[in-house]
């Protein structure tokens, strides 16, 4: 992996959606199409997984729309987007952590302490962009005491995301136990106001963010050194130390840019919700990494594209709609069905991570 | 547990060759920080250590420490074997879910929810699923070959929502004699659930340290495919632990459902994953696998709940267990940290004496085929007056 994805660029753009492959009609025929594609293609894997999921999405929100009667409005589309706006910022985040073999745990609770921090600062009667200010700070900090602590003291990304994971949470409740509401002026107009869209449709501000957000992750990711080099960390972090990569800085930005986007998760979570909880968020780290997990990313590292991750929350939105609409089914379902999901794309990155084995 | 020596000969040792085990031996310094909290206690609240014999049982402070122990730590030991493995499992919250789950299911819906039979048939379908639910992720892990870390995480979240099906979105109560006693019954003075935890545990020291079995779970850790090679059935020892952790897990759950006599689907378990792991890491078992220490797991589990029981006599509210738990976990994280390690020994280095082969053929081979890298890490763990062949648990991070 290492060595196709420090190729030029230009042909580390996926290939556009015109490129699916066939469903042909024999096995073996199909098989063979997909494993010539993935030759073809740089990212090769990466983008058929892309494809699933967006395959996926389309046939889920598709049923959804055939079953249920308002569920086909581009409205519960844009939906998805508005209320999954803080999880897309987050597994764009936790993408880049993934990309280079590593895990954040520590984003739940940072979202959590951003929602605390951003409550009790404008409770405080600081102005609201010093507090966003505050806030982004704190969780670039965090994740850049954590990314040391994994690089510079060799510790394991779990352990000490873990570790950072329990003292956000001890510091949200060292701030306030209770959940504070948040009233000031700007919050809530960013809250209230939105992005009119032709056709009567609309995108909060949140979602906007979101999507510009995963434009410049994609843009670092394929169009910087930074971005290569977290490619190559992931295919191999002896192989791009031997290359004279800047495999400690890298490794380091990962989880800074994973903690400043938890932050920035948890700002977008408290203008989403208004309130600031210590209990914001519990598990969020993990539909954010199952987010990315169905979005294709592999997570021993080295493949995936933030793109995925995208239409991964998008799934996730999307089976979380479907139930709300149907009413009969209980919310538990959702857990269900995001498990199994999640084991029905770890078994095919499985199975396509054999093949392209294989194949190089 | 046969590797508890580990501290004793240092202790006889002269001042330098215990300074210089301190240094290398993460259990000690897990020991240190339980010291230090026990200290902290026996300053600030003398009542910590008081233990009354009252009505032919046990109370105190310290008994109530061991008890509330009892669930993370059975956990924790079967993460111990699992972890050792170089694997984890992230599902045992959501398994201890659904044993309770389906335990107290079947005891509410029986017609005779108060006799010993329906305890039995509970408790045997609730152990019957922990062993299924382990199997399925000895499956994925074994024989499919997914990463630990992501074939759990599928469990760990629909499991909460299978547990939820089975209560039907309840919480389920009910009231039995077999489960009031599992919960808070007696057993000649002492709390059942220590009773059944350190029977497992004195199992599992007994299976893996006096026959091959811990040697043969470490060598899966260090390198599963050398191990295949060396004759080693990997795949059937990666598979029995994540059965055996599984059962634990049930095993748990029937105590902490009977504990409240009711079955939480939600919240029953909560991050109990997070805390069984925290202490097996503290105890000094690297999550690197292919060494681990069931003292130091011991520890770890008694360091994390005298943490918790310490906030909270001294009256502080419950919230700020959480920031106590992270200061502490990251002063250990630090000083076990090999670079932090090698920071300290670096003034006062012994030359390295060769490794000592184990002459009982015990955990010889496994140092042998450790990675190079390991080797002048590991060789100053068998200083003169270890016991031979024990040098590898005390030295369990690379």
């Amino acid at each position: 992996m290492t060595v196709s994805d420090t190729r030029p660029p230009e042909e580390q753009v996926p290939a556009p959606p015109g490129g699916t492959p066939r469903s042909a009609a024999s096995r073996a025929g199909w098989q063979g199409a997909v494993r010539g594609w993935l030759r073809s293609t740089s990212t090769g894997s990466s983008t058929f997984s892309v494809l699933v999921t967006a395959v996926l999405l389309v046939v889920l929100f598709g049923a959804g729309s055939i079953r249920y009667e308002n569920f086909g409005y581009p409205q519960v589309a844009l939906n998805l987007l508005v209320d999954n706006a803080y999880l897309i910022v987050l597994a764009v985040g936790m993408t880049f952590v993934i990309l280079t073999g590593g895990i954040d745990l520590s984003s739940g609770a940072v979202v959590a302490l951003g929602t605390v921090m951003a409550a009790r600062l404008l409770q405080a009667g600081w102005p609201a962009p010093v507090v966003i200010a505050v806030v982004l700070a704190t969780g670039a900090l965090l994740g850049w005491l954590m990314g040391l602590a994994i690089h510079g003291l060799q510790l394991q990304p779990f352990i000490v995301t873990l570790a950072g994971m329990f003292l956000a949470r001890g510091i949200c409740f060292a701030i306030s136990g209770p959940s504070i509401p948040i009233q000031d002026d700007w919050f809530t107009a960013v809250a209230i106001n939105v992005v009119e869209l032709p056709g009567g449709t609309f995108l909060s501000y949140g979602a906007v963010l979101a999507l510009v957000v995963v434009a410049v992750a994609a843009y670092v990711l394929h169009r910087t050194r930074f971005g290569r080099t977290v490619y190559a960390i992931g295919g191999s972090e002896s192989s791009a130390a031997l290359m004279g990569l800047a495999v400690g800085r890298t490794k380091v930005g990962v989880y800074v840019i994973s903690g400043f986007c938890s932050a920035l998760g948890g700002l977008l979570f408290s203008v989403y919700i208004l309130s600031g909880w210590s209990l914001h968020g519990i598990g969020l780290e993990l539909d954010a990494i199952a987010a990315v997990v169905i979005g294709g990313t592999v997570l021993v590292g080295g493949r995936g594209l933030v793109l995925g991750s995208l239409l991964g929350v998008l799934v996730l939105g999307t089976i979380k709609a479907l139930i709300d609409f149907d009413g009969g089914l209980n919310s538990w379902w959702t857990k269900i069905t995001v498990g199994v999901l999640l084991l029905v794309f770890v078994v095919l990155q499985r199975v396509t991570g054999r093949r392209s084995g294989t194949a190089s | 547990m046969t590797d508890r020596p580990a501290s004793d000969p240092a202790a006889r040792r002269p001042a330098d060759g215990l300074v210089a085990r301190a240094r290398r031996s993460p259990v000690l310094w897990a020991v240190a920080a339980l010291a230090v909290l026990l200290l902290f206690n026996l300053v600030a609240n003398p009542g910590f250590f008081a233990l009354r014999f009252q009505d032919g049982h046990l109370f105190g402070n310290l008994v109530n420490v061991v008890k509330n122990v009892a669930p993370v730590l059975l956990i924790a030991v079967g993460m111990t074997l699992v972890i050792a493995t170089r694997g984890i499992d992230l599902s045992v919250g959501a398994v201890l879910a659904i044993s309770g789950s389906v335990a107290f299911t079947i005891v509410e819906g029986a017609d005779d929810p108060s006799s010993g039979g329906t305890a039995a048939l509970a408790i045997g379908v609730a152990l019957a699923a922990g062993l299924v639910l382990g199997a399925w992720n000895g499956f994925l892990v074994s024989v499919v070959g997914i990463q630990p870390i992501i074939a759990t995480l599928v469990l760990m979240t629909a499991g909460r929502g299978i547990a939820m099906l089975i209560t039907d979105g309840n919480i389920v109560t009910a009231e039995n004699p077999v489960f009031d006693w599992l919960g808070g019954g007696y057993l000649a003075g002492v709390p059942v659930q220590i009773v059944i935890t350190g029977l497992v545990l004195l199992l599992v020291a007994v299976l893996t340290r006096r026959t091959a079995l811990g040697v043969l779970i470490e060598a899966v850790g260090v390198n599963p495919a050398a191990a295949r090679l060396a004759g080693v059935r990997a795949r059937s020892i990666t598979f029995t632990v994540y059965v055996f952790i599984a059962l634990v897990a049930a095993v748990a759950g029937l105590m902490v459902t009977a504990n409240v006599s009711a079955a939480d689907a939600n919240r029953a378990g909560l991050f109990i994953e997070l805390d069984a792991i925290l202490a097996v890491v503290i105890g000094g078992t690297s999550l690197a696998g292919g060494r681990y220490s069931l003292t130091g797991t011991v520890i770890g589990a008694l360091i994390l709940q005298t943490l918790t029981t310490t906030v909270l006599t001294m009256g502080l509210p419950d919230e700020y267990i959480r920031l106590f738990k992270a200061v502490v976990i990251i002063m250990v994280f630090l000083l076990q940290a090999p670079r932090v390690r090698a920071a300290l020994g670096r003034r006062r280095r012994r030359d390295p004496a060769p490794p000592a082969a184990a002459p009982d053929g015990g955990p010889g081979p496994v140092a042998a085929s450790a990675p190079p890298d390991e080797a002048p890490a590991a060789s100053p763990a068998t200083v003169p007056g270890t016991v031979p062949g024990r040098s590898p648990q005390q030295e369990v991070l690379r």
